[in-house]
């Protein structure tokens, strides 16, 4: 690894000056699924059932509904930047460390973005009927 | 990395004492990547079951509660709980506290003790607390 002088950093082996926004991010994110995960649980254990007209009534409620994406954007973001570490850390060929960042970036969008969309019809349209 | 295979590497798995440290910080990253891959997919796929329709909720209900089902889920909240645990003493380490060895030892014991103990409430509750 560089120092993080000059010279390094044209060699690409300094600093990128990125590495606190990854730590900082990853506990942020982490406080929020402590709090967001600990609702869900708490909410499903407290709820009269998990049959489907209760959960979809449930999440349609705004009160749940926004909780419930925000949840979505820190559990992704959360286990994006945790899994990318543990592929920096396991997974040593250069290329195949980039197509595997590449495909966890595309699960975490993706994720995300199939989660939100489902909370989204749901409190936009009610029961699929 | 590359490196000259003629020079020593330092110490590494094989020369240390196996500790309750050194279980829950890879406990923490096992389930930390067991909670992104199958808990991750599990949520999607129970809102996405949800959003499309009843069918696909029965479908959804029929995987999950089946004794298959059951195991993933309990494995799953035990994951949950497990790396909640250790994540809060990642916060504590990160304050620069917890690293005196008694200490650090038996927070990690802590750590596994709190985790088990939280799932074993969470689904006492699940299948006795209406009783309560």
């Amino acid at each position: 690894m560089g120092t993080g002088t000059g010279i390094g950093r044209v060699r690409g082996l300094g600093s990128a000056k990125e590495g606190a926004h990854h730590w900082l991010t990853q506990r942020y994110t982490a406080v929020g699924n402590l709090l967001l995960v600990l609702w869900l649980l708490f909410s499903l254990i407290s709820l009269p059932g998990l049959d489907y007209d209760s959960v979809v009534a449930w999440i349609a409620n705004p009160l749940v509904a926004v909780p419930m994406m925000l949840m979505l954007v820190s559990i992704f973001l959360h286990l994006r930047l945790g899994m990318q570490v543990m592929l920096e850390d396991y997974v040593h060929d250069k290329g195949l460390n980039f197509l595997c960042i590449l495909l966890l970036n595309f699960y975490a969008i993706g994720g995300a973005a199939a989660g939100i969309f489902a909370i989204a019809k749901i409190a936009f349209t009610g029961t699929a009927e | 990395m590359a490196r000259t295979s003629s020079r020593p590497l330092s110490p590494h798995l094989t020369i240390w004492k196996w500790g309750p440290h050194m279980a829950v910080s890879i406990m923490h990253r096992v389930t930390g990547n067991g909670l992104a891959t199958v808990g991750a997919l599990g949520l999607v796929w129970w809102l996405m079951a949800a959003a499309i329709g009843p069918e696909a909720y029965a479908t959804f209900v029929s995987c999950a509660t089946s004794p298959i089902g059951y195991l993933v889920m309990i494995g799953l909240s035990w994951f949950f709980f497990q790396h909640l645990c250790s994540g809060l003493r990642h916060f504590v380490l990160d304050m620069g506290a917890g690293y005196e060895l008694r200490t650090n030892k038996s927070w990690s014991i802590g750590v596994f003790l709190a985790g088990a103990a939280l799932t074993i409430l969470f689904w006492a509750y699940i299948f006795f607390g209406k009783a309560f």
